[in-house]
């Protein structure tokens, strides 16, 4: 791969995680103050995801209209719903509302050594693994 | 900047969606973070390079937003270490399962008006959202 292209890479990823931090997403309280719903309920989450799938969903629109330019965007057809899909997606689910983490945060918070990072990453890395080797996941 | 708002919250979005288109261009992948990462611990992926700098780039961007405004520097531990090692297992376990997380089937396959994605987003969040519940009542 070219290097110039390595650099978007990199841009992209800085993007990414400058959205996260500015978003507040990287704080736990946040994320678990959308998620208590019947409590003292935070709805920037809301906020995030309605900005994120806004902009991606459109833009993945103009483009596929752009011919000629992208030979290779991924499918928008759905993969089947089947008992992965339900059972990995409900495990998610329970550990999001645990940690009050998901992947992007977790790893965004490696970026100032948060000790919960720390301990984070390295336990969702096994978990990855773990699906990996023995449930062959990699949809 | 230093003082948190929704605006944060929305331009933080529109800001994670245009990564996230660039790296759909480049990659002609959906670059979900999971999948991005947890292909990273597979021997057989060929293109681990990108993925790589890519996640270098996320926590590059986020320490620098961390360095430069307080808003965004604000982390408020909400759980005890040993709980958020259990919580690592199991997005790790779980995303990987289910295809994706937050980023690929959240934000992307939701943005596509994909099914499964959009299944799995409203699964996840449900579950979380009791999770939550469950454990402000429970926990000690």
């Amino acid at each position: 791969m070219k290097a110039g292209k390595l650099v978007l890479f990199f841009v992209a990823g800085g993007l990414f995680g400058t959205g996260l931090a500015v978003s507040g997403m990287t704080d736990p309280a946040r994320v678990i103050g959308f998620l208590d719903v019947f409590g003292a309920w935070d709805p920037a989450l809301l906020f995030v995801i309605t900005g994120a799938v806004g902009v991606y969903g459109t833009g993945m629109l103009i483009l596929r209209r752009v011919k000629n330019q992208n030979p290779q965007l991924p499918s928008a057809r759905s993969s089947p719903i089947d008992r992965q899909l339900v059972v990995g997606s409900t495990i998610f689910g329970v550990g999001w509302g645990l940690g009050g983490f998901c992947p992007g945060p977790a790893l965004a918070n490696l970026g100032a050594l948060r000790v919960e990072a720390l301990l984070f990453v390295p336990a969702m890395a096994i978990g990855m693994f773990l699906a990996h080797r023995f449930f062959g996941a990699d949809r | 900047m230093n003082h948190y708002t929704l605006w944060h919250a929305l331009v933080g979005g529109i800001l994670i969606g245009l990564a996230s288109l660039l790296a759909t261009v480049l990659s002609g992948k959906i670059p979900g973070i999971s999948g991005v990462f947890g292909r990273l611990l597979v021997a057989a992926t060929p293109d681990k390079t990108w993925r790589a700098v890519f996640l270098f780039g996320l926590i590059g961007g986020a320490a620098l937003s961390f360095a430069l405004w307080q808003s965004a520097a604000l982390f408020r531990p909400m759980r005890p270490l040993v709980v958020m090692a259990i919580a690592g297992l199991l997005v790790g376990f779980g995303t990987r399962l289910g295809g994706g997380c937050t980023s690929g089937h959240g934000v992307c396959g939701v943005g596509m008006g994909a099914r499964d994605s959009i299944a799995a987003t409203l699964m996840f969040m449900v579950t979380a959202m009791v999770t939550v519940f469950i454990y402000n009542r429970v926990a000690l």
